[in-house]
């Protein structure tokens, strides 16, 4: 099991250009197929991500979602299969309900939109894989390192 | 509304003679003044330690739970519409309830009227008609009692019991009433203002969990602020732990809070808890076209899904 101390909170160096630190959620049967597709085809794609392979996208709590920003992580990506492809026939359309819920309840405290995003990748579409990460990281790039709802960070 | 107490007392040491019930659950005298507290009575010759008035804003829902036997309960608006939700939601069974509904024209908020008097304290208080007449050392204070009802009455939708067994006096004119009038205010603030405001807003509480303990919805066996394996989130009153609690606690609350303000009343703070809750509300209101505590066949919005669920916020 990692420790607080694994995991390391994004902090901007002197001599380097900040770089943001993503975290994406992805699931096994297609989003991490997809993303292995991508690096077997070598597509292009910023190294800003860090993945977790999941189950399913439903395995994803909204807590972690949550701790993730709360433990300073620039952004966090979901992604699993698209709706009807799901594995276990209907976890991703559960999973859309919440995170709608959730991003429309973190948009409204204040959190930037663009820090928490969610994308139906299947294990065929290495390319909309990377174009989706290239997409996510260009937003947090804007966005800039995160501060609201980090612990240990005034408002 | 006090001229009610003789009927629901009537009522309600009837329904235990007969043996239509074994336990109502009502509202009796608060420890100070302008409070109430949850009263259990079992024995018809309980019957006058209830009381009805304006005093009544705990939401009873919350004892009707593991209760055994037959169980009565007087509802307001909100009180019946919680009963619903948690029938709806197999915490109580519809055989084992009887609603005694009684229309409701609001409850105060005795925060309002403290932070009024500058946190003098009230030794006496009496609710006549359409006025409050505190009394504390020194001062007595003639307060009309519409400009201190909780916010959610002023917002209510649902006065009238949305069930009832039976229902006491005549029901009472429902209001048209649109969400929050704050929403205006908060949507055209930038993120960068709202999340200022929240933080203003949240950085007084003290994690008593009072709002948690009082609320009907919140009758998980173990609430995740208190798990420790894993601990999800911190306990103490850091920022960014309180305002994770409120934002994870309204999003539990999606598609299941009746707005009955039972939290805000309670909270020693004074903090408006009314702002994430409503929103989360909002969401599920214009997502899924779905109120909580309405239907007691419907199903639980959050615990379902439909094929044609909106996906515009996903890539």
């Amino acid at each position: 099991m990692s420790t607080e101390s694994d995991i390391e909170v994004t902090k901007t160096t002197e001599n380097k250009e900040w770089e943001p630190k993503i975290i994406a959620f992805l699931c096994n049967w297609c989003s991490y197929a997809g993303a292995d597709l991508a690096g077997i085809s070598r597509m292009q794609y910023p190294p800003n991500i860090r993945v977790v392979r999941v189950p399913c996208s439903s395995r994803v709590n909204p807590y972690y979602i949550i701790k993730s920003l709360q433990r300073g992580w620039d952004g966090v990506l979901v992604s699993g299969c698209h709706p009807g492809d799901c594995h276990y026939i209907s976890g991703n359309l559960v999973a859309r309900r919440r995170f709608a819920v959730l991003k429309d309840l973190l948009e409204f405290v204040g959190l930037e939109p663009g820090r928490v995003s969610f994308s139906w990748v299947s294990a065929a579409e290495g390319e909309k894989f990377s174009k989706v990460v290239s997409e996510v990281v260009e937003k947090v790039k804007e966005l800039g390192p995160a501060k609201r709802l980090v612990k240990g960070v005034e408002p | 509304m006090t001229e009610k107490i003789e009927s629901i007392r009537e009522v309600v040491g009837q329904l235990l003679k007969d043996g239509k019930v074994d336990l109502v659950i009502g509202y009796q005298k608060g420890a100070t003044p302008l409070t109430c507290s949850p009263c259990f009575i079992t024995d018809p010759s309980d019957v006058d330690k209830l009381i009805w008035d304006q005093r009544c804003g705990i939401n009873l829902a919350k004892y009707l739970k593991d209760k055994e036997g037959k169980v009565g309960i007087i509802a307001k608006g909100c009180d019946s519409r919680s009963t619903v939700l948690l029938i709806s939601e197999n915490q109580v069974d519809k055989e084992n309830v009887t609603v005694i509904g009684v229309p409701c024209e609001g409850v105060i908020n005795k925060k309002k009227i403290e932070k009024t008097l500058n946190g003098k304290e009230i030794i006496e208080a009496e609710i006549k008609e359409d006025k409050i007449i505190v009394k504390g050392h020194g001062f007595e204070k003639t307060l009309p009692l519409e400009e201190y009802l909780s916010e959610s009455c002023n917002l209510c939708r649902h006065p009238n019991p949305i069930i009832h067994d039976v229902l006491i006096g005549e029901p009472v004119t429902e209001r048209q009433v649109d969400y929050d009038p704050n929403f205006d205010e908060l949507d055209s603030m930038t993120p960068e203002e709202r999340y200022m405001f929240f933080v203003n807003e949240l950085e007084d509480c003290i994690r008593c969990y009072s709002c948690r303990n009082v609320c009907p919805s919140c009758y998980c066996k173990e609430c995740f602020v208190d798990a420790t394996m894993p601990q999800w989130f911190g306990k103490t009153t850091d920022l960014s732990d309180t305002m994770i609690y409120h934002i994870v606690r309204s999003l539990h609350m999606a598609g299941r809070c009746v707005d009955c303000g039972a939290c805000t009343r309670a909270c020693p703070m004074g903090i408006n808890l009314r702002y994430l809750l409503s929103v989360a509300e909002k969401v599920i209101k214009d997502r899924f076209d779905y109120e909580a505590g309405i239907d007691a066949e419907q199903e639980p919005v959050m615990g379902i899904y439909d094929k044609e669920d909106s996906d515009e916020f996903i890539k």
